[in-house]
């Protein structure tokens, strides 16, 4: 099936400025996503994690996102990554370089085949429907018009959301918090 | 800017992601490649909602949505190793075979 034939020229492509930003925004996000799921040392793969997603934060701000990207710098950077950390310090994982952190290459090479043929499916799959599809000149979303939407038709949803949100944080308390009749360690 | 490139992107990531979840052995590193995989549709939701300049801006409602319910799963995860640490003295989750037959 030519699907070449309906995309849009690399030349053309590579003449928009924002294109250049966007290769330079998703260069350090892929590799940070490589990084974090290969890396030895499980502090670097979780700081790597930072980069790979501040670079999806800074595609927000690209597609004219604002208040998205900055809660995923606030709430992803400034707090899952703790929350991580906080996990690696507390399980006292091996911080080492030597340690084995990821499965062996039995399971690594079927791993990486099917990651790369569930990648080719679903790029032949966008190509071939969105292949010419261009974003049109747009204004970015102001966070009142956001504001106005959430509060107003998705005001059940988020309410759903802020219930499952408190029905989380009591539940971790409620695992995470020691027996009181004799410490099982 | 074509819509593509960034379905590219959130393709990649999740690829990434699902080889993280299956390769590692460390239950945070399998938490950490499971947010890998939910920035990916955060990407595609945010691309899709930019290109069809939907006014009510649903896209980026829901990615808000899957990020407050994806700090949730990481709570509840991290609570749930922590609880696993206790007991069996290792976050390694090929260890946990107390169900194996």
């Amino acid at each position: 099936m030519p699907i070449l034939t309906e995309t849009v020229a690399f030349g053309d492509w590579f003449r928009e400025a924002a294109n250049w930003a966007f290769l330079i925004i998703a260069a350090p996000t892929l590799f940070g996503a490589w990084r974090t799921v290969t890396s030895n040392n499980i502090v670097r793969a979780v700081l790597y994690l930072v980069v790979a997603l501040a670079g999806t934060a800074a595609m927000f701000l690209m597609l004219g996102a604002a208040f998205v990207g900055w809660t995923v710098v606030l709430v992803y950077i400034g707090a899952v990554v703790i929350l991580f950390l906080i996990g690696i310090m507390i399980t006292r994982a091996p911080v080492g370089a030597d340690t084995v952190l990821s499965h062996n290459r039995e399971v690594k090479l079927p791993a990486a085949l099917l990651s790369v043929v569930l990648f080719v499916v679903m790029a032949w799959a966008m190509i071939d429907a969105f292949g010419a599809s261009m974003i049109e000149a747009f204004e970015p979303t102001l966070t009142s018009d956001l504001a106005n939407v959430l509060f107003d038709r998705f005001v059940i949803p988020f309410e759903v959301v802020s219930f499952v949100l408190l029905a989380a944080l009591i539940g971790s308390i409620a695992i995470a918090r020691k027996d009181d009749e004799g410490d099982r360690r | 800017m074509t819509l593509v490139q960034f379905l590219l992107i959130g393709a990649a990531l999740f690829s990434m992601g699902l080889y993280g979840v299956i390769t590692r052995k460390n239950a945070v590193l399998i938490l950490a490649s499971v947010e890998l995989m939910l920035a990916a549709v955060n990407i595609n939701m945010i691309a899709f909602d930019t290109y069809l300049q939907d006014p009510l801006h649903s896209g980026q409602i829901f990615s808000l949505f899957i990020i407050a319910l994806a700090a949730a799963e990481v709570g509840i995860g991290i609570a749930i190793v922590l609880m696993i640490y206790r007991n069996r003295q290792s976050a390694d989750v090929d260890e946990l075979n107390l169900m194996k037959g």
